[in-house]
């Protein structure tokens, strides 16, 4: 007979004593009372299947999955692109604003005698590294050097040249007005004609540092909030397919916490791995682009290099990930769970 | 105490419609009632009520002494979890195997593996379906599914059990074991409402029976009196 017999009483009389042995026992129907340690034990073990079960759900459909995992990955890589040009790029500058220099042009006719220790003087002033007399003398022969115009040079019946003090600024840890300051005093000094400070550029690249910097962050912003569509949108279409699920769950005594868990494992599984392959792609692309730009940085005698992602960068890119991913879970599971009663 | 106590209920839905009009009855704790009435006669909306699935529009339903109005919704849960729920539908779940299925009210109870496993096996096997446990619900019979879902609505052993038409889509013999099976629960002192419009299987039962008509209480036949007493308003 397919259809076992229900009052079976060869099978039925044990598991009738274990299922309702304690409803009888207590002279009426009472629910067990469970201690609140294994309560605790169930509660963990609850989230470790849950957070296992969310993966196999999406292991179970790796096509989709994986789709929205590179959308992500895409989303999280690229801020993280821009961020590394930057730090590359200040990591380059720094090595720029050694060769920032301020020319002190003196009068002319000065005598080198007060030249010298206009230099010496130059030298014990705060903030300067290295100053360095170039006599009008070295200067033409500098110039025609530089130029190839010696002919032109020897022509001249005067050296049209001044005589220059070049000055090094100390620029670590120097306040953004100190070089300013610097360039003031120099001009107030005897025997100087003009000061010329060649940090112009210097500023415009900080400047255009400044505004990548934002960009990086308004780019960021944009593409994280992209982030939390993404999740959302997939979550919420998860929400509708597992409808059934969650009103039987409601139904047999489950609290929104308990319908929430599955939903919020599954944005943490796909922050996390978008977060993991948009930090893959990131060092793909950085190694790829290594060799090239060492060759052309060595061109210009520079011990540059190119920096990758350190590890802590590493970590926020991939926990920026899991947060989205668990916020954007969230964000959709408040949303529309409500709007499912049963 | 009254296990189950409707005060003066009534229940409008948005638009008008008027389920359920000044109802009035007691069910007594370890009591087994039949909850009749033709389609529309408001028999599903009484247990949704119950179950807090709807809110009563007037008057007051306990359970247990408590009213169910004065619960918050972070309470709804919990109260849901005092009461075993039998659909006709079954509602289970064919994404998971049957032992999943019936697992699913501990794990929201907070049940650790071992003390789990142990009390679905019992809940299955009462139900006899034990050797089904690893199948998925969607290989078994409707009579088997029926089953499972009573193994879920028991497993967390609820002093009450709600079933709403459990028999309708079976075969007389399938209908008469799972009526059995609700009764032997009623034997050890678990109250029992069933809604059902199956005249034949409540009248061969001798059960109170509460009979609904346009969302009033039409008459009732306590329990242990002939068949031939039940109420009019069925075919």
């Amino acid at each position: 007979m397919k259809e076992p017999q229900v009052n079976n009483p060869g099978g039925s009389p044990v598991a009738n004593n274990n299922l309702y042995s304690r409803v009888t026992g207590a002279g009426g129907a009472r629910q067990s009372r469970i201690t609140l340690q294994s309560r605790w034990a169930a509660y963990v073990q609850h989230h470790k299947l849950t957070a296992v079960e969310s993966l196999l759900r999406l292991l179970k459909s790796p096509g989709g999955s994986a789709m929205t995992w590179v959308v992500l990955a895409i989303a999280l890589a690229l801020p993280m692109t821009l961020y590394v040009s930057l730090e590359n790029v200040k990591q380059l500058s720094r090595t720029w604003d050694q060769s920032s220099q301020i020319s002190v042009y003196l009068k002319a006719n000065t005598l080198p005698r007060f030249a010298q220790d206009l230099r010496d003087k130059i030298q014990k002033m705060p903030n300067v590294q290295l100053a360095q007399y170039i006599s009008p003398k070295q200067a033409l022969s500098e110039f025609s050097a530089a130029t190839g115009l010696s002919d032109v040079v020897h022509g001249l019946e005067d050296n049209p040249l001044p005589g220059v003090i070049s000055v090094i600024p100390k620029l670590d840890g120097m306040a953004s007005g100190a070089v300013e300051d610097l360039e003031l005093a120099l001009s107030q000094l005897r025997h100087v004609e003009s000061v010329q400070l060649d940090l112009l550029w210097v500023k415009r690249l900080f400047q255009f540092m400044e505004l990548g910097q934002r960009l990086v962050w308004a780019l960021a912003a944009l593409l994280g909030l992209a982030v939390l569509l993404i999740i959302g949108n997939t979550i919420r279409l998860s929400i509708e397919s597992r409808r059934d699920e969650i009103l039987v769950v409601k139904l047999v005594g489950g609290t929104d916490a308990f319908v929430r868990r599955p939903f919020l494992y599954t944005g943490i599984w796909f922050g996390l791995g978008g977060g993991l392959i948009a930090y893959m792609l990131l060092s793909v692309g950085l190694y790829w682009l290594s060799g090239p730009v060492e060759n052309l940085i060595s061109l210009y005698g520079s011990d540059f290099v190119l920096q990758g992602l350190n590890l802590s960068d590493s970590l926020l890119l991939i926990f920026d990930g899991v947060l989205l991913g668990w916020f954007g879970a969230w964000l959709a599971v408040s949303r529309h769970l409500s709007k499912i009663k049963p | 105490m009254a296990h189950v106590r409707f005060d003066n209920v009534s229940k409008s839905y948005l638009g008008g419609h008027q389920a359920l009009s000044e109802l009035s009855f007691e069910i007594n704790q370890g009591e087994i009632a039949f909850l009749t009435g033709h389609s529309g006669a408001g028999k599903s909306t009484l247990l949704k009520l119950i179950m807090l699935m709807e809110k009563a529009s007037h008057g007051q339903v306990l359970v247990d002494g408590v009213n169910l109005a004065r619960l918050s919704n972070g309470q709804i849960p919990y109260h849901r979890r005092r009461v075993g729920v039998v659909f006709q539908n079954h509602q289970l779940l064919f994404d998971r195997s049957v032992f999943e299925n019936v697992a699913l009210p501990l794990r929201i109870s907070g049940y650790t593996s071992r003390d789990l496993e142990r009390r679905v096996r019992a809940a299955l096997d009462k139900v006899g379906l034990l050797r089904y446990e690893k199948k998925s619900p969607i290989e078994l019979s409707g009579g088997e599914q029926q089953r499972v879902g009573i193994a879920r609505a028991v497993v967390n052993k609820p002093s009450l059990i709600l079933a709403d038409e459990p028999t309708g889509n079976l075969d007389p013999k399938l209908s008469r074991e799972i009526m059995n099976l609700f009764e032997q629960f009623n034997d050890v002192g678990v109250s029992v409402l069933i809604a059902s419009h199956d005249v034949n299987l409540i009248g061969r039962l001798n059960h109170r029976v509460i009979a609904l008509k346009d969302g009033r209480l039409l008459g009732e036949r306590a329990a242990g009196e002939q068949s031939g007493g039940q109420s009019r308003g069925e075919q």
